[in-house]
C-alpha cells in the first residue's frame, strides 16, 4: 500500500535524509521513531508531497509521488508537526475549505463535515476561531482535517505531542478504531505510545533507519528488554556514549 | 474541471480572510481617503477647469505602491510562518492552482477598490462631460497595472516569511518598475542614450498605463501587463519549489 524506496534529501551540505526505504501494508501502524533532527519529520514531508526529495520516490497505493503527486495525495490524509491551521477561520469554515479543495460539494460535503466534527468531538467548537482554540483542540481540529475524506493512508506527525493524559489517550483509541482499514504512520518521541498503538516501529538516527521491527523484536535487543534502552543504544552517537 | 474547483476553493477562502480581518476595511479606506485627497486637493481638480479624471490616473500608481504590497504580503509569508503551506501543498492540487487561486483572490481585492472609486467618475460627470470612453479605458488600464502589482506582491510573499520584509521587497520593485517611465528618470537618460531610455521606459508600468488612458486599448500594453504577470507568477512558481522547509 505504501512504499518508500531509497529516499535521500540533502539540503546544501547536510545530508538530512539518507536512503531511507520501508513498506508499510493496510492494517499496520507503523511508529516512526528517532531522537530531534533524525529526519523523521523530513521524511514524512516528502512522503506526503510537500518536499520534493534529492533522490528515491514513494509510492502511495501505487502512485509515484514524484511523478503523479496529485493522485498520491489524494490517498493520504496528513497531520503535519504542531497541527497548523488559518487562525483567522472557524472550525467549521477551515473543515468547509478542505472538503472543497478534497473535492466535495453540496449534500455530500456538508455531511463530511457534519461526521467529521462529530467523530473528532468538535461539535462543541465549531463555530470557534481556529486561533482562540486551546492546543487540545487544535490538534483535534487539524486531525480531523486529515480524516476528512477516509484516506487509505493516514500520516501523523507527533500527533500526542503536547497533550494531556486524557486526550493522549482519546487520539491513541482514534488511532486504533481506524488502524484494522488503513495504513497508519505515526511519528512518536514517546516509547510507551508505541507499545500501545504500533504493530511495528522503525527507529531513524542520523538520516538512516537503525531498526525495523515489531516492537516486542525491538525489546529484545536490549538486555534489559526495555524499549527505551534500545532506543537510547540505537541512537546515541560513539561520543555521546563516552559522556554518559 | 478540477482544475477550476481547486483555484475556486482557494480563491474563496483567501477572498474570506480578506474580509474576515478588519486590515482589509482599514486599506481600503486609507486607498480612497488617500487617492481622492490627492486628486482633488493636491492636484487641484476643481481649479483646473477640466472634467477628466486625468489627475486621477496621474496619482493612482503611486498609491498602489502602498495598497497593493499590503494587499498581497501575507498571501504567501503568512502560509510559511504559520506552517498552514504545509497543509495547503499536500492537499491534491497542484502549485500553479494555489499560486493562481491567491492570485486572483488579491488582484480581486484590489479590483474592488479601484470600482470604489466610482464617486470620482460621478463627481466629475456632475460637473462637466468627461469623455466616458477614455475613463472606461483608464480603468481597464488600472485592472491590467494592479494585476501587475499584485504578480510582484506574490513573488515578493513566496520569498520570505515575515509579512513586513515582504511588503517592503514589493514596494520597492514596483517602485522601479514605476520609476522607469517617470519623466524625471527617463528624461535624465535621454539626452545621452535615448535608444537606452526608450528600452527602460518599455518597461515600465506607467508608460503602458499612460498609452492606454489615451482611451485606446492597444493590443501590445495588454500583452505587456500579461507578461509581466505571467513571468512573475512562474517566478513564484520557481522560488516556493526551491525553498527548504516550511
Amino acid at each position: 500500500m505504501l512504499e518508500v524506496k531509497n529516499v535521500c534529501k540533502n539540503f546544501g551540505d547536510i545530508q538530512a535524509v539518507r536512503g531511507v526505504s520501508f513498506e508499510v501494508k493496510k492494517g499496520e501502524v507503523l511508529g516512526f521513531l528517532g531522537p530531534n533532527g533524525a529526519g523523521k519529520t523530513t521524511t514524512m514531508r516528502m512522503i506526503t508531497g510537500f518536499l520534493p526529495p534529492t533522490s528515491g520516490t514513494a509510492t502511495i497505493c501505487g502512485y509515484d509521488i514524484t511523478t503523479n503527486p496529485v493522485e498520491a495525495k489524494k490517498q493520504i490524509g496528513y497531520l503535519p508537526e504542531n497541527a497548523p491551521a488559518y487562525d483567522s477561520m472557524t472550525v467549521s469554515d477551515f473543515l468547509g475549505f478542505i472538503a472543497e479543495i478534497r473535492g466535495f460539494s453540496g449534500q455530500e460535503k456538508k455531511d463530511r463535515i457534519d461526521a467529521t466534527l462529530q467523530k473528532c468531538r468538535l461539535d462543541k467548537v465549531r463555530n470557534q476561531t481556529f486561533g482562540t482554540l486551546s492546543k487540545g483542540y487544535r490538534q483535534r481540529t487539524c486531525f480531523a482535517q486529515a480524516i476528512l475524506h477516509n484516506p487509505p493512508v493516514l500520516i501523523m506527525d507527533e500527533p500526542t505531542d503536547g497533550l494531556d493524559p486524557n486526550q493522549k489517550h482519546v487520539v491513541r483509541q482514534m488511532i486504533k478504531e481506524m488502524a484494522s482499514e488503513k495504513v497508519i504512520i505515526v511519528s512518536t518521541h514517546i516509547l510507551e505510545e508505541v507499545e500501545s498503538v504500533c504493530t511495528r516501529a522503525i527507529i531513524i538516527s542520523n538520516g538512516t533507519i537503525v531498526a525495523n521491527g515489531t516492537p516486542d523484536d525491538l525489546k529484545k535487543k536490549s538486555s534489559t528488554g526495555r524499549l527505551d534502552d534500545v532506543f537510547r543504544m540505537l541512537t546515541l552517537d560513539k561520543e555521546d556514549k563516552a559522556n554518559g | 474541471m478540477d482544475s477550476f474547483n481547486n483555484i475556486k476553493a482557494i480563491f474563496k477562502r483567501e477572498i474570506k480572510s480578506y474580509f474576515q480581518a478588519p486590515v482589509a476595511y482599514v486599506f481600503m479606506v486609507v486607498f480612497l481617503v488617500l487617492i481622492g485627497f490627492l486628486t482633488f486637493s493636491v492636484t487641484r481638480f476643481y481649479e483646473r477647469q477640466t472634467a477628466d479624471l486625468q489627475p486621477f490616473f496621474f496619482w493612482l500608481p503611486w498609491v498602489f505602491l502602498l495598497l497593493v504590497p499590503a494587499g498581497t504580503m501575507g498571501l504567501w509569508a503568512e502560509e510559511r510562518r504559520a506552517h498552514t503551506i504545509e497543509l495547503l501543498l499536500t492537499m491534491p492540487i497542484t502549485m500553479f492552482e494555489a499560486i493562481m487561486g491567491k492570485f486572483l483572490a488579491a488582484w480581486s481585492f484590489i479590483v474592488i477598490s479601484i470600482i470604489l472609486t466610482f464617486p470620482i467618475v460621478i463627481t466629475t460627470s456632475y460637473l462637466g462631460n468627461p469623455d466616458l470612453g477614455a475613463v472606461a479605458a483608464g480603468y481597464v488600464g488600472a485592472i491590467l497595472l494592479a494585476g501587475a502589482y499584485v504578480s510582484v506582491g506574490i513573488l515578493t510573499s513566496s520569498m520570505t516569511r515575515s509579512q513586513v520584509i515582504s511588503f517592503v521587497l514589493s514596494l520597492v520593485f514596483c517602485l522601479l518598475f514605476v520609476l522607469a517611465g517617470w519623466d524625471p528618470v527617463t528624461g535624465a537618460f535621454s539626452k545621452w542614450a535615448p535608444k537606452l531610455a526608450e528600452l527602460i521606459a518599455s518597461f515600465s508600468f506607467i508608460t503602458h498605463f499612460e498609452s492606454i488612458q489615451r482611451g485606446v486599448i492597444d493590443l501590445r500594453d495588454v500583452i505587456y501587463y500579461i507578461s509581466v504577470m505571467a513571468f512573475m507568477i512562474a517566478a513564484t512558481h520557481v522560488v516556493l519549489n526551491n525553498r527548504k522547509s516550511a
